[in-house]
């Protein structure tokens, strides 16, 4: 089927809770149990949680930013568990990443369009004065000017930051990009703007994201479909208008009752998810 | 800070302007009797020494040996040690055990003695040798540094952020991992270098480091007479040359460091 971009099969991951001396390991946490989802070419799959549910290393493990313990991931036909150093070097300039925190994930000493040019060397798409004008590009496209290439990161707030990132990620022409967290540090009104500008590109470039979010209300707008994390497990996988009218697992509407309305005088009842 | 900085810089200007500044030929030895172990006077104002030499040409001309051979040998040990200690943590895994345990065994040698027993094995050496066996029992500290540095570095999100845009292994390192490792280096091989410079004096008074005639300031002091504290001056000069220029080297080390410590910023 040409329309999946991204197979997820049994994804497994575990992580040592505790070293012998010989580095045998006789406790794991397994942070990701058995995950498996599609993702269709141009949707964005909302992949949502509490803090420390496995989304983040999902998503890791799916850019073979981590080595999952087992499962199967392929990207547009190509088993991507499987790649070698150079073939999965050259694969990532398919599938990016958009990390939370945009204050540690731009080197502070390095110049804002040295970093966006990083991944454009890396593949060999351009040199010399043509990379300088896919910086620029890239750089405005974000909604950023082409003069804040020779800046330092500490020269912009977090929005711009953010915006950095997704420059960054953008520049090498991905088809693929997981957004982790990529507006959960933003205040509210900039990641409005940042959300406008993700889904403005996905229009234009007819991206798939993979959206991993704590928050079922920041992902209402850009979700095609989501995907609710509980406990390394996905417990409840729909299409987006579907889960948030008639959310079907207990947890999912713990979640939903958790988002916020911003009116004073509508009290909600707030679900408390005890784990049954 | 400023007051050792302004030291050791004088010390440097010596030693590079040594042959303007120098009163006397640092190797003459006049054959008059009378020229032996003169006290300080306006002709030598740090006196001379048995074989009737001017002291404070030999402690000028034995600036640039000592200088020379702790600057040349700590950045040889620096060199050595963040290699080791940068492949150790970066790489890790068994790599990291085996550099690692490698360290731990020589560290667990006192470095004089282990100093020792290799000259003793290998006879007077040349101020080439001295620099590499110097820098060569140096570096094991610093790539434990190195080593807890990187693997710090090497978690950091940028560096997850430049291997996922496909950046090959060798270039994030060499961009985003390698800066990070600057200021410590900086720090280290300056405190380094407080330990070099009596460690070179040490040797060369023992006269297993700088064999005369060429001056460096430990085997100046062995140059007194047979009784040092008939000819004090041969002793105290060279003496004062070695602990001024290391507490100068040493204050300017812990203020780097302090200033590179967040943890040790002093609060505003």
């Amino acid at each position: 089927m040409s329309d999946t971009l991204i197979s997820v099969s049994h994804l497994t991951h575990e992580f040592a809770a505790h070293r012998t001396m010989f580095g045998a390991s006789h406790a794991t946490i397994r942070a990701v149990n058995d995950v498996s989802f599609d993702i269709a070419r141009g949707e964005t799959l909302a992949l949502v949680g509490e803090s420390g549910c496995g989304k983040t290393t999902t998503g890791r493990a799916i850019l073979r930013l981590i080595e999952p313990t087992s499962g199967h991931v392929t990207f547009d036909g190509i088993d991507v568990l499987a790649l070698q150093r150079e073939p999965l070097r050259k694969l990532r300039r398919r599938m990016q990443v958009v990390f939370q925190d945009p204050h540690t994930s731009l080197d502070p000493r390095m110049r804002v369009g040295r970093t966006v040019r990083e991944g454009i060397e890396a593949h060999e798409l351009a040199e010399g004065a043509e990379a300088d004008a896919r910086v620029a590009r890239a750089l405005e496209e974000v909604g950023l000017r082409a003069s804040d290439a020779a800046k330092l990161p500490h020269e912009f707030s977090g929005g711009q930051r953010q915006r950095i990132a997704i420059a960054r990620a953008l520049a090498v022409e991905p088809e693929f990009v997981v957004l982790d967290e990529a507006v959960s540090a933003l205040d509210v009104t900039v990641q409005a703007q940042v959300l406008a500008l993700l889904m403005q590109l996905q229009r234009d470039r007819g991206l798939t994201y993979l959206f991993i979010a704590h928050n079922l209300a920041v992902v209402e707008r850009i979700a095609t479909r989501v995907a609710v994390m509980y406990l390394g497990r996905i417990v409840e996988i729909a299409a987006a208008a579907t889960l948030y009218a008639s959310p079907q697992h207990g947890y999912t509407r713990a979640l939903l009752s958790a988002v916020p309305v911003p009116d004073p005088r509508v009290k909600k009842k707030r679900i408390v998810w005890d784990g049954t | 800070m400023k007051f050792a900085a302004a030291v050791l810089v004088l010390f440097v200007v010596v030693a590079v302007a040594a042959p303007a500044i120098a009163p006397h030929d640092p190797r003459a030895t006049p054959q008059s009797e009378t020229q032996k172990n003169l006290p300080p006077s306006g002709a030598h104002p740090f006196g001379t020494d048995q074989y009737s030499r001017d002291v404070l040409s030999r402690v000028i001309y034995g600036a640039r040996v000592s200088l020379g051979v702790a600057v040349v040998a700590v950045m040889l040990a620096l060199t050595l040690g963040a290699a080791v200690g940068a492949v150790a943590g970066y790489v890790g895994g068994w790599t990291d055990t085996i550099c690692m345990r490698f360290v731990d065994a020589v560290l667990s040698v006192p470095r004089v003695l282990l100093l020792l027993v290799l000259v003793a094995s290998t006879g007077p050496l040349t101020v080439g040798g001295i620099i590499v066996l110097l820098g060569c029992t140096g570096w094991p500290g610093t790539s434990r540094l190195v080593r807890g540095e990187v693997r710090l570095l090497k978690e950091r999100d940028y560096v997850l952020a430049s291997r996922a845009t496909g950046t090959p292994e060798w270039r994030v390192f060499v961009s985003h991992v390698l800066p990070g490792l600057v200021p410590q280096l900086l720090v280290t091989g300056t405190l380094a270098l407080a330990t070099v410079i009596p460690l070179e004096a040490g040797l060369s008074f023992l006269g297993l480091g700088v064999q005369p005639p060429t001056a460096s300031w430990g085997n100046i002091i062995s140059d007194a007479a047979e009784r040092p504290g008939d000819t004090w001056w041969v002793v105290l000069f060279p003496g004062l040359a070695i602990v001024c220029t290391v507490l100068a080297v040493n204050t300017i080390g812990e203020r780097l460091r302090e200033r590179m410590d967040p943890r040790e910023r002093p609060r505003t």
